[in-house]
């Protein structure tokens, strides 16, 4: 990793990255499958929040055909390091099927060579580990290991596509008009240090968790050095990165549910807590004494994704903009109303959530969590 | 024998100013100043002068002004006037050199070489006096995880956490016993602890049973001498903390003279009045790390595991190893005493030469729990020199959860660091305990004036947070981004975890 530390990811040797953005995600409750026109529509929209030094999206159910499958996407810097790679996948996995990802030209710059692989890890391996972690273990030993090489979507029957440009020239590389899925969280970056590295855009996946962020983590130091006590190697020098690994170690190894991991990623304040009724306020306390660590301090908003569930979450002061709203079936979270209003002008509801609320939508569920905060009424 | 000792310090006294009011004869205590009746005049013996400033604070015509005696040495790096000084002094007496307070020399500290951050344009400052800043700390071992119950909708705790102090703000008054401080002293210290919501430490010297209501906000300390330690006294605390070493006096004990146990001192003390208080160089019942946790589980069976434990050492060459070591033997928090840290009276030698600089023990500890996995399981507080907010930010930013004052407590006292503690005669009424010399501290005055400072420092660390873009604190703890180095090697630089300014 150093190499490409070094000369891809973080050539002025910088603490974090700093960017300003552009951030939407789209999800059916019903779970129905629609195409990448309004998505690619609403992000475009905000094309001032990015810079055209990245941009990508985050897709869930587009691999019908091979679902039980781990679809990993990997980008290679050398020819060299894809056949390091395939050595360590043959040693890791059973693979189903591979192929070079379509793409077609577009605006963007420097694209590597893109490959999609669908895998089963190999049981006989270590039989006593689940098969994500041994997916972990595979994709942190790949992006650390073999140099030049960047897995940048793991997850079952999901995939992340992004590069470097603007979001929607990273669409039309990645020939996103082929593509259905329930559920997709867009994102346009806007970098002050990052060159053109295609690892560094978002989302930040790892299994089917996915994090689009805007915002700078003041707390970032101490974010890091908290995760890397249970393991999680920060390589990539971004914010982001934390927060997805505050998401796994949360949400995945500890099983905890988002409405709790939101009280420790923006903590209520402690005037809060102490007024709560005392065994909230004991849960509340016992979070920020236990993960104060991991309370993400500083300008940020986010949406986190997995399987079957959207969550839209902004720091606790809500430094950075976050928009919820829904129509029929669908829930909508962007950075900016208008690019909501853009693909749907008509809302049953639109509201803007409180700082460090969250708000979750679930598959089969229409019910919204955190929709109390009402903006406006329909039409 | 002649004494070949020059004088320290010359009073000048401005005789046009001057009305014979006595009050500098009646406050110094080293008998400086004398009055003579028949010339009407006040004369001063300057080789008594210890410079505390108490009789020029408290001349009312301000008639009075002292000197450091510049002469008579010639100027020479190695052979300064204080190492001239030190030797004919041995020379005379053939013992070892007291001193009081902390280390003075220069070459001890890196605060100065740590740099703060704060946020320009990528991300807002938060204005602290518009929006909350929350610097509210919790001391005590935190669980790895936290297991959480969820029933129709209720929502409840399952795990259990250990005992917690709770402190508003990330600073406590460190150290010092009673009967090398007055009880005025130990009284301000409770009653401000109480008001800011902070400790207060009662140091190895027990407490005097008329503080006990202020126990709620006292760390009781048991070291070697076990001075005063009985059942009451530990439940009487919030926490305890086991007394290893003191960073001004690494591997040696304590020696409060028999002159200074009065009757109230040696009472709580548990000792005969007028007898020396001698605490042994090391615990007699602790001769390694698995006696260190007989001790401790042997002080959380005697408070029914109520309280967290605290383990204090001086900083010392394998600080980390030792500390790494001192959870797993099952403190809840781990105090760090660097090697400026002040004392009563020691060894000038001691205090000047032994032990390392707290900031190198903050991050080496910190880190090597980290390392380990365990940092959850203790707190750490530092002590050792803390002079400003500014010090305290850097402490914290480096891995510290709190902090431990006691020099800058005492100077909101009126103590101006004459460094002279030793003697039992502090003019300010401080290092005593003649009933007489104490009764110049009021408690109620006393406590307002450390709460004031406290509110002071509390409200500039807010500040710095909130320049940085943090709004609470745990966001700072630890977070040695927001530290940049200067003027140090790279050596330096990697113990410390912290980049050099620019990169």
């Amino acid at each position: 990793m150093n190499e490409l530390d070094n000369k891809f990811i973080n050539p002025f040797n910088q603490d974090k990255d700093f960017a300003g953005c552009s951030i939407f995600g789209m999800m059916s409750l019903e779970g129905k499958r629609f195409s990448s026109e309004d998505p690619i529509k609403a992000i475009s929209n905000m094309h001032d929040r990015s810079n055209g030094l990245g941009g990508g999206f985050a897709v869930y159910g587009i691999y019908p055909d091979f679902k039980d499958y781990y679809a990993l996407h990997i980008m290679y810097l050398s020819k060299d390091a894809k056949e390091k790679t395939d050595r360590v996948l043959a040693s890791c996995f059973n693979i189903i099927y591979d192929e070079e990802m379509q793409t077609k030209a577009a605006k963007v710059v420097d694209p590597p060579l893109l490959w999609r692989y669908f895998v089963e890890p190999k049981k006989r391996r270590s039989p006593n580990l689940p098969e994500d972690e041994c997916v972990i273990q595979a994709v942190m030993r790949i992006n650390t290991e073999t140099g030049k090489a960047f897995v940048f979507s793991s997850g079952k029957d999901m995939g992340v596509f992004k590069g470097v440009g603007y979001p929607e020239d990273i669409a039309e590389y990645f020939c996103l008009e082929d593509y259905y899925g329930y559920l997709w969280s867009c994102h346009g970056r806007f970098p002050t240090n990052t060159p053109g590295w295609w690892g560094g855009a978002h989302p930040f996946n790892i299994l089917d968790w996915t994090v689009v962020h805007n915002g700078e983590l003041s707390s970032y130091g101490i974010n890091r050095r908290y995760l890397e006590m249970y393991g999680y190697k920060c390589t990539l020098q971004t914010d982001t990165e934390v927060l997805a690994y505050a998401v796994d170690l949360l949400m995945r190894r500890q099983r905890l549910p988002i409405e709790v991991v939101s009280q420790i990623l923006a903590a209520p304040f402690w005037s809060e807590i102490d007024s709560a009724e005392p065994k909230r306020c004991n849960v509340l306390r016992a979070l920020r004494q236990t993960y104060g660590s991991l309370l993400m301090n500083g300008p940020f908003s986010v949406i986190v994704a997995h399987h079957g569930e959207m969550i839209g979450l902004t720091d606790r002061v809500k430094l950075r903009p976050l928009i919820a709203a829904t129509r029929g079936n669908m829930l909508y979270l962007s950075s900016e109303e208008a690019a909501i209003r853009l693909v749907s002008p008509q809302l049953d509801k639109l509201w803007a959530p409180r700082g460090g609320e969250p708000v979750i939508g679930r598959v089969g569920d229409k019910k919204i969590v955190g929709s109390a905060v009402k903006v406006e009424e329909p039409q | 024998m002649k004494s070949y000792l020059p004088v320290d310090f010359i009073v000048e006294r401005d005789e046009s100013k001057c009305i014979r009011c006595k009050v500098c004869v009646n406050q110094c205590t080293y008998e400086t100043h004398n009055y003579d009746a028949q010339d009407d005049v006040i004369r001063s013996k300057d080789e008594n002068c210890v410079n505390c400033q108490r009789c020029v604070t408290m001349c009312p015509t301000h008639a009075l002004s002292i000197k450091k005696n510049l002469g008579p040495f010639r100027d020479n790096a190695n052979w300064s006037s204080e190492v001239i000084k030190d030797i004919k002094k041995q020379a005379e007496t053939g013992g070892v050199l007291l001193t009081g307070m902390g280390a003075d020399k220069p070459y001890l500290t890196y605060w100065e070489r740590l740099l703060l951050n704060a946020s320009q344009v990528t991300n807002p400052s938060i204005d602290p006096l518009r929006e909350p800043m929350e610097i509210r700390t919790y001391l005590g071992a935190k669980p790895d995880a936290l297991e959480i119950e969820f029933e129709d909708g209720d929502i409840d705790l399952k795990t259990k956490l250990a005992p917690q102090l709770i402190l508003e703000t990330p600073i406590m008054f460190s150290a010092m016993s009673y009967g090398a401080i007055s009880l005025n002293v130990h009284e301000s210290l409770a009653r401000a602890a109480m008001r800011a919501g902070t400790y207060f430490n009662t140091g190895e010297g027990g407490l005097d049973s008329r503080l006990y209501k202020y126990g709620e906000r006292a760390i009781v300390q048991v070291a070697s001498g076990r001075f005063g330690v009985h059942s009451s006294y530990l439940n009487a605390g919030a926490a305890i903390e086991i007394k290893i070493g003191q960073g001004a006096k690494p591997g040696i004990g304590g020696h409060l003279p028999g002159e200074k146990v009065t009757e109230d001192i040696a009472r709580t003390r548990m000792i005969p009045v007028g007898t020396d208080a001698l605490s042994p160089a090391p615990q007699h019942d602790i001769y390694s790390i698995e006696d260190l946790r007989q001790l401790i589980y042997a002080l959380k069976e005697a408070t029914n595991y109520s309280k967290p434990v605290s383990v204090k050492i001086a900083a010392v060459h394998n600080v980390a190893a030792i500390a790494s070591g001192i959870v797993r033997a099952g403190a809840d928090i781990i105090a760090l005493d660097g090697v400026r840290g002040s004392t009563g009276a020691a060894p000038k030698v001691i205090r000047d030469n032994v032990g390392i600089p707290i900031e190198l023990a903050i991050a080496s500890v910190d880190q090597r729990l980290r390392d380990e996995g365990i940092r959850n399981k203790a707190s750490i507080v530092a002590a050792g020199g803390f002079r400003s907010s500014g010090d305290i930010v850097k402490a914290i930013a480096l891995g510290a959860d709190a902090v431990y004052v006691a020099t800058a407590a005492l100077i909101a006292l009126g103590c101006t660091v004459c460094q002279k503690c030793y003697t039992g005669k502090c003019p300010w009424g401080i290092a005593t305990s003649d009933p007489w010399i104490s009764k110049r501290v009021n408690p109620e005055i006393g406590a307002e004036r450390l709460v004031n400072l406290l509110r002071g420092w509390s409200m500039e660390i807010k500040e710095i947070m909130g320049g940085m873009g943090i709004n609470a604190i745990e966001s700072l703890r630890g977070n040695r981004l927001h530290l940049r180095g200067v003027n140090m090697t790279d050596t330096e630089l990697k113990i410390l975890g912290v980049k050099m300014a620019g990169e």
